[in-house]
């Protein structure tokens, strides 16, 4: 049994492993290791396109988070507690956008998009001179969507599990329900919110497949990596992919130990 | 300010944003799908079935998602079954956190990165040539239907060991050990015990596997190799390259449509189960 644990464990990481090893190979294969050397890294660091990918995927991801983070947290704090048609409408809605396929909701926008900006730039381009196109600004609007259920679903977690008792002997103290939300509710939860931006930033950077649909001219580094292994894959890919793998895995466990951190507060 | 304006007025960005971001586009592929399309690609209006007609043009689609994607969620579940098992009831609990962790991790680390991996276990000086020093020569596995089965399995496992995983956590031990003082073989008390107890894990990490390799894209992009491809390969062909807007949004509604039927299938036997569901947090 425990050989099995272990015979799993190497297939969920020696393929991660194989890239992080072939990327500091000195040859020119990437599917061989001849030598170690970093220049690999440093081609890739040096690459306008790579670097312009990584600049858009950046934005994008953390501006998409902010957002997220922001009205996701906000819903979370109406939504807890609450019962009747609208809290059933927005579980619902919460639903449908976690559980939708990426693919369909980025056809689903490129094409709602495309209409509405038609519609739109009619009017807008004499006025104003410029016109709607796809772009970063749909990029963070259709992750957004996503990354927004994912902070409902933590935050208001999170928000269940509040010990009520605290909000009330602070009322009973005589501080107003601001005051009590500010110095009582909101440190308690801030672990919980932290970690979902940090989520949200991940999903955002390392997604592909909706990115592919509604980036319009833009080019997100999953972009960049998936058109270069069409032309086949080269010893930069792999340096870029570990510097992508290890950057996501530092968020991630940033974001766990947030979120252990939320779980001890819970517990005392 | 009373309790319920604030209440609204803490809903109204994110109600606007799923009007605007979510309803409105499902809303626009609905529509498009009983269009046309016009002479310059996109979508010219009107109201006609012959989109929903023309399916069994993208059929070959259809039967690949639809034997890939059973066969994988079956195969994932085949190999998470005795991990998550190892995991809940063997793993003492100073181990535990870490090694699931483990086990959750890559699933939030990119899956175009860790697929395209599989090009290189997979492609000529990899597993291929390991065959050949036993004497098995000109084995071909990158562009296949089994590398595609592969991807998938390793894609998604992390998604199918986390559910049944939970629902092992809750089993209470002391059964066990009443059905071990009765005499019963082990071998007995999990197949009527254990195993249905964990069903509803079972049934939930299956869901979420299937409906997610429903859509998938990348694996058979970068691991079939044009050869094996998904209805979302079609769904991009149809948007990005030959432009059919209308056609592409049949197949994409049918596609939500055979979705829908497994989450209500899903939930008929989860009631049948009589276990609650369990909600599942992926962190």
């Amino acid at each position: 049994m425990k050989l099995y644990a272990w015979a799993v464990y190497a297939f969920l990481y020696l393929p991660i492993g194989i890239i992080a090893l072939f990327s500091f190979s000195a040859g020119r294969s990437a599917s061989q290791m001849q030598g170690f050397s970093l220049q690999w890294y440093g081609r890739a660091l040096n690459n306008p396109f790579v670097m312009e990918a990584l600049w858009t995927s950046v934005c994008v991801a953390f501006l998409s988070a902010l957002f997220a983070t922001v009205v996701g947290t906000m819903a979370a704090l109406a939504l807890t507690g609450m019962r009747g048609r609208t809290r059933k409408v927005f579980d619902l809605l919460v639903q449908i956008a976690v559980m939708i396929p990426g693919i369909v909701i980025g056809i689903a926008t490129l094409i709602a998009l495309v209409s509405v900006f038609d519609l739109v730039n009619p009017w807008l381009e004499p006025l104003t001179g410029w016109k709607l196109s796809l772009g970063s600004g749909s990029l963070i609007g259709a992750h957004g969507l996503f990354t927004m259920s994912l902070v409902v679903l933590l935050v208001r977690g999170r928000m269940e599990t509040l010990d009520g008792a605290l909000v009330e002997a602070s009322s009973d103290l005589g501080a107003t329900p601001m005051g009590t939300f500010w110095q009582v509710t909101f440190p308690q939860v801030l672990p919980a919110i932290l970690a979902g931006f940090l989520l949200a930033f991940t999903f955002s950077f390392d997604d592909f497949i909706i990115a592919f649909f509604v980036a319009g001219a833009e080019t997100t580094l999953p972009i960049y990596v998936f058109s270069s292994i069409r032309r086949g894959v080269t010893p930069e890919i792999n340096a870029i992919g570990t510097m992508v793998m290890a950057a996501s895995l530092l968020m991630l466990i940033a974001a766990q130990l947030l979120l252990r951190r939320s779980q001890a507060q819970a517990r005392r | 300010m009373t309790q319920s304006r604030a209440r609204a007025l803490l809903l109204t960005p994110a109600g606007l944003w799923y009007a605007a971001m979510l309803l409105l586009p499902l809303a626009v592929v609905l529509i498009f799908s009983f269009g046309e399309r016009s002479a310059i690609g996109g979508y010219a209006p009107g109201f006609t079935f012959e989109q929903y007609a023309n399916l069994p043009a993208r059929f070959a689609a259809f039967r690949n998602t639809l034997t890939l994607a059973p066969v994988g969620t079956i195969a994932a579940l085949l190999i998470a079954y005795p991990l998550a098992y190892f995991l809940a009831v063997k793993v003492s609990p100073k181990w535990k956190t870490m090694l699931l962790v483990l086990v959750i991790v890559p699933f939030w680390t990119s899956i175009l990165i860790r697929s395209y991996a599989w090009i290189f276990l997979l492609g000529g000086k990899g597993i291929p040539a390991l065959l050949e020093t036993i004497g098995l020569d000109d084995v071909r596995l990158l562009n296949t239907p089994f590398a595609v089965l592969v991807g998938i399995v390793y894609g998604y496992l992390p998604l199918m060991v986390f559910p049944i995983y939970v629902a092992l956590e809750k089993l209470d031990k002391r059964l066990l050990e009443a059905a071990a003082d009765l005499g019963t073989p082990p071998w007995r008390a999990f197949l009527q015990i254990t195993l249905p107890l964990s069903m509803p894990g079972v049934l939930t990490g299956s869901m979420l596997v299937f409906i997610l390799l429903m859509g998938e894209f990348l694996i058979p992009a970068i691991l079939g190799g044009g050869k094996v491809f998904f209805v979302g390969n079609a769904l991009v062909d149809l948007f990005l390259q030959s432009r059919n807007w209308a056609f592409g949004s049949a197949v994409a509604v049918a596609l939500v449509v055979i979705m829908l039927i497994t989450i209500g299938i899903y939930s008929r036997l989860v009631k049948r189960f009589g276990a609650s569901r369990d909600d599942v947090g992926l962190m």
